[in-house]
């Protein structure tokens, strides 16, 4: 009960942060918009290169990297916050405040998953308005979005890693760069099947390659790699869990 | 004569050894644009089989977009260092001196200057080590330079503007988004004719960033393109007027001795 209390306050004060302060919310929600217009805007005439065969269109094809995109980088942003606590001496007094700390890292966790929900909410409208084909039944779409929430809780934890144990802004790129490349080096503006040498070498063996491509799959209804996409995202989960909670006690540690 | 070349001189000087001693300003305006080439031209190769793109090779037509993204790092650059000298109070005190403010724009610049001419090297080694061929040969790899060196001023001289009229580091780090905005709705994945939504294409049409990248692109992929070089040395050097006239006001501004 205790871990739970912590995590709920940690949460609300997070979220009511980021929701009144514009500076901190508007960029990570125009950021996924601009990227989805540059990209399904831009490069519409890529769905006639000869073998791609995403037979929803490629709006919804881009919106699939988006909505993932939104998430890794949802995470990403809530770990900024946990390094700025650090930085203004507020996670020092809530380390000593807090009765069971592993709710401090739940709560941040929690606060990620809400702030990236309102910037999901807002992209799935604009994308729904724009004429974004939906092929996939309510299943499928759950399939999707979680699949995304898993991707934004292995962000967070993976920036809230990086937070605790650098314990200050300057850690930022440390927390983005990372997550920029993994994004970038999944088949990102066509199928796997169309991409070719070093980069499909790469992105054959990222894990986000299986959750973008099954996320594709989810959307247009033809379900593909299901299994493998969950494996991969839950295995990210479980493998920065264990690098949050080592770098709660790198902090603890070091007294904050 | 001489008093102000050495003034320049001093300040340039400073510039670039300030840049060089903080390796996160070094480092990555060389790697991040070379980072978005390779994954660009890893993911986007396919597009070289749609009808009328013009090379088969998508580094070729990519190679242009470093050189403008490395002269938006010259912004930033150049407008977080003036800054960071107005918030220490350096420039008060170069106020104090008879050194003339003309003197402090140019040395600024002029290591901006520099550092995008060493970009340049980079990135066209770069492009040159994966064999990307330049069609106007070797001419047209002093014109690129001139060109990079042209951009890298303007740029440069519109992050000192926004740094001298805000005093703010922070003010201008929040250039950089508005700037990586115009670089995406252009041209840059994409030749402009071969942009499907009309939407998209009248904003790339617009934005001048796309002639910026056209102009680079063509002594690449084209050889002697007299209409795109003309559009792209005309907008670098219009927004390096404008600019150095910005920065040039802001800076009398600045240093009013009261």
């Amino acid at each position: 009960m205790r871990t739970l209390a912590v995590a709920r306050a940690v949460a609300w004060r997070t979220l009511h942060n980021v929701f009144t302060n514009p500076s901190l919310f508007v960029p990570s929600l125009l950021f996924p918009l601009f990227f989805f217009t540059a990209f399904a805007g831009g490069l519409s005439r890529v769905r006639d290169v000869p073998g791609f065969d995403y037979k929803e269109g490629y709006t919804a094809f881009q919106f699939v990297f988006v909505l993932l995109q939104s998430a890794a980088f949802g995470g990403v942003f809530t770990g900024f916050g946990i390094a700025r606590d650090f930085e203004s001496g507020f996670a020092r007094r809530l380390l000593l405040a807090a009765p069971n700390r592993t709710g401090i890292v739940l709560g941040y966790a929690a606060a990620a998953v809400g702030r990236w929900m309102a910037t999901a909410t807002v992209l799935t409208v604009i994308a729904l308005a724009v004429g974004m084909h939906v092929g996939g039944n309510g299943v499928d779409l759950f399939g999707l979005y979680a699949l995304a929430l898993l991707l934004n809780i292995a962000a967070l934890l993976w920036a809230a890693g990086v937070a605790m144990r650098f314990r200050t802004m300057q850690a930022g790129p440390v927390m983005q760069f990372p997550v920029f490349l993994v994004l970038f080096f999944a088949p990102v503006y066509v199928p796997l099947t169309l991409l070719s040498g070093w980069i499909h070498a790469i992105a054959t063996v990222n894990p986000v390659t299986r959750v973008v491509e099954a996320g594709r799959g989810l959307l247009a209804g033809s379900p593909t790699e299901v299994a493998v996409a969950f494996g991969a995202a839950v295995a990210l989960v479980l493998a920065f869990s264990i690098w949050a909670f080592r770098g709660l006690r790198s902090a603890e540690a070091a007294g904050a | 004569m001489s008093v102000l070349a050495d003034q320049v001189y001093l300040l340039a000087r400073r510039s670039v050894v300030r840049t060089a001693r903080q390796p996160a300003n070094v480092i990555a305006p060389l790697v991040f644009p070379m980072l978005l080439l390779a994954v660009n031209s890893g993911g986007l190769k396919a597009e070289t089989r749609l009808p009328g793109f013009p090379t088969t090779s998508f580094v070729a037509f990519a190679l242009a977009v470093p050189f403008i993204q490395g002269a938006l790092f010259a912004t930033m650059n150049a407008g977080t260092d003036l800054a960071r000298d107005i918030q220490t109070g350096f420039l008060s005190r170069l106020s104090l001196t008879p050194m003339r403010g003309i003197a402090l724009l140019a040395g600024q610049l002029g290591g901006v200057v520099t550092m995008g001419a060493v970009q340049a090297a980079v990135y066209l080694s770069v492009g040159l080590i994966v064999g990307v061929r330049l069609a106007s040969g070797p001419a047209g790899v002093v014109v690129l330079f001139a060109f990079a060196i042209l951009v890298s001023l303007g740029f440069g001289a519109l992050g000192a503007f926004a740094a001298l009229r805000t005093g703010s580091g922070e003010a201008v780090q929040s250039l950089f988004p508005v700037f990586f905005v115009f670089l995406f709705l252009s041209s840059m994945n994409i030749p402009r004719n071969l942009i499907e939504a009309t939407w998209f294409r009248d904003v790339a049409t617009a934005n001048p960033v796309s002639y910026l990248l056209e102009c680079v692109r063509s002594l690449i992929i084209t050889g002697w393109d007299a209409q795109a070089l003309a559009l792209g040395f005309g907008i670098a050097g219009f927004i390096t007027a404008l600019a150095l006239a910005l920065a040039s006001w802001a800076l009398r501004v600045r240093m009013a001795r009261t």
